[in-house]
């Protein structure tokens, strides 16, 4: 062919592609679901699934032992959205006990051609970010909860995620049994 | 960046999502396909020049288009010249982890739905309203049969 391929960055129509297969899947729940706080749990519960498998790519790629504290996670979490999303969360506002951090962003891949009309300003629109991280901590034995406290696209500075540890899971109990 | 392997699971996500209740419906899923198709190919073809005509629109679809979104070109392109192209890829992205041979078979098309979709799409914003449907035989490969509708 004579058109040079080069002209579509693959990284960026990557991305691109994933934010708008993304968008459609949010637009159809909302159809689907009257109530905006069944599309939140749907979106985590995605999320969390996703989170479950990413983990083992992740695991595979990074060669990542078992994290000793809060802060090594913290450090892998924020490798892990470098590598898969290329984009870096600032780590901050730790808490005395460091159990529990923020992830900023500045951008957020997610919500590149988003904007929310006044009638969903309670979706959570990212949740599945929240999803994908506890279920990725899920499978390495850590129970989180994990919840925005700022959102670009509720007009905040930037998108913040919380996450809280809430203990260490037991070795003993198989998945799905406890 | 992996952002492929998050493509990947999503749609995964995807396909068990909106074929949770209804087994054979796969016509959810073809529209997230169409809407995303729809949308996204004006942003991927915002540098191009026109295309000459609907072989070269179709060519941009085998070649960039696929490129881009799945990793390599179509294998094959054939056309009767009167609006049905056939499309085949001989290791289609979606498949290729699931099965070699006909093992799962019964599965397949919820996998290439969400494609089909896609490329209706594209195609509509480009001028081209066509039906898109696909057809495996054998896993990983997979044929996508575009008819283009002429009214």
């Amino acid at each position: 062919m004579a058109r040079q391929s080069s002209r579509l960055e693959s990284k960026k129509v990557n991305s691109e592609l994933l934010t708008l297969t993304y968008g459609a899947l949010v637009s159809q729940m909302l159809r689907d679901f009257e109530n905006l706080e069944e599309v939140n749990k749907q979106l985590e519960r995605i999320g969390y699934n996703m989170g479950v498998r990413l983990i083992e790519d992740f695991l595979s790629r990074t060669n990542s032992g078992r994290c000793l504290d809060m802060r090594e996670t913290a450090d892998k979490i924020q490798q892990a959205f470098k590598m898969y999303l290329n984009v870096q969360p600032t780590i901050s506002n730790w808490a005395a006990a460091t159990d529990e951090f923020s992830l900023i962003f500045d951008v957020n891949p997610l919500t590149e051609f988003v904007e929310l009309p006044a009638d969903v300003s309670n979706l959570r629109y990212c949740g599945i970010l929240c999803g994908c991280i506890r279920g990725a901590l899920e499978m390495v034995q850590l129970e989180v909860q994990c919840q925005f406290v700022q959102d670009q696209l509720k007009g905040d500075a930037s998108t913040e995620i919380r996450v809280k540890f809430i203990r260490r899971l037991q070795d003993a109990t198989p998945a799905g049994e406890d | 960046m992996l952002v492929e392997t998050v493509f990947e699971l999503l749609h995964s996500e995807l396909v068990a999502y909106t074929t949770e209740n209804k087994e054979n419906d796969l016509s959810t899923l073809e529209y997230l396909g169409y809407s995303t198709g729809y949308r996204l190919i004006e942003r991927l073809t915002r540098e191009y020049p026109r295309f000459k005509d609907e072989l070269d629109t179709m060519k941009f679809i085998c070649t960039d288009f696929w490129t881009s979104i799945y990793k390599k070109q179509i294998d094959n392109l054939r056309t009767n010249h009167q609006g049905i192209y056939v499309l085949q890829d001989n290791s289609f992205r979606f498949l290729n982890n699931l099965s070699n041979g006909s093992q799962y078979l019964e599965y397949a098309p919820k996998f290439v739905a969400f494609t089909c979709g896609l490329v209706r799409g594209s195609l509509a914003n480009l001028g081209i309203n066509s039906t898109v449907t696909a057809e495996v035989h054998s896993m990983p490969t997979c044929k996508f049969h575009i008819q283009v509708n002429r009214t």
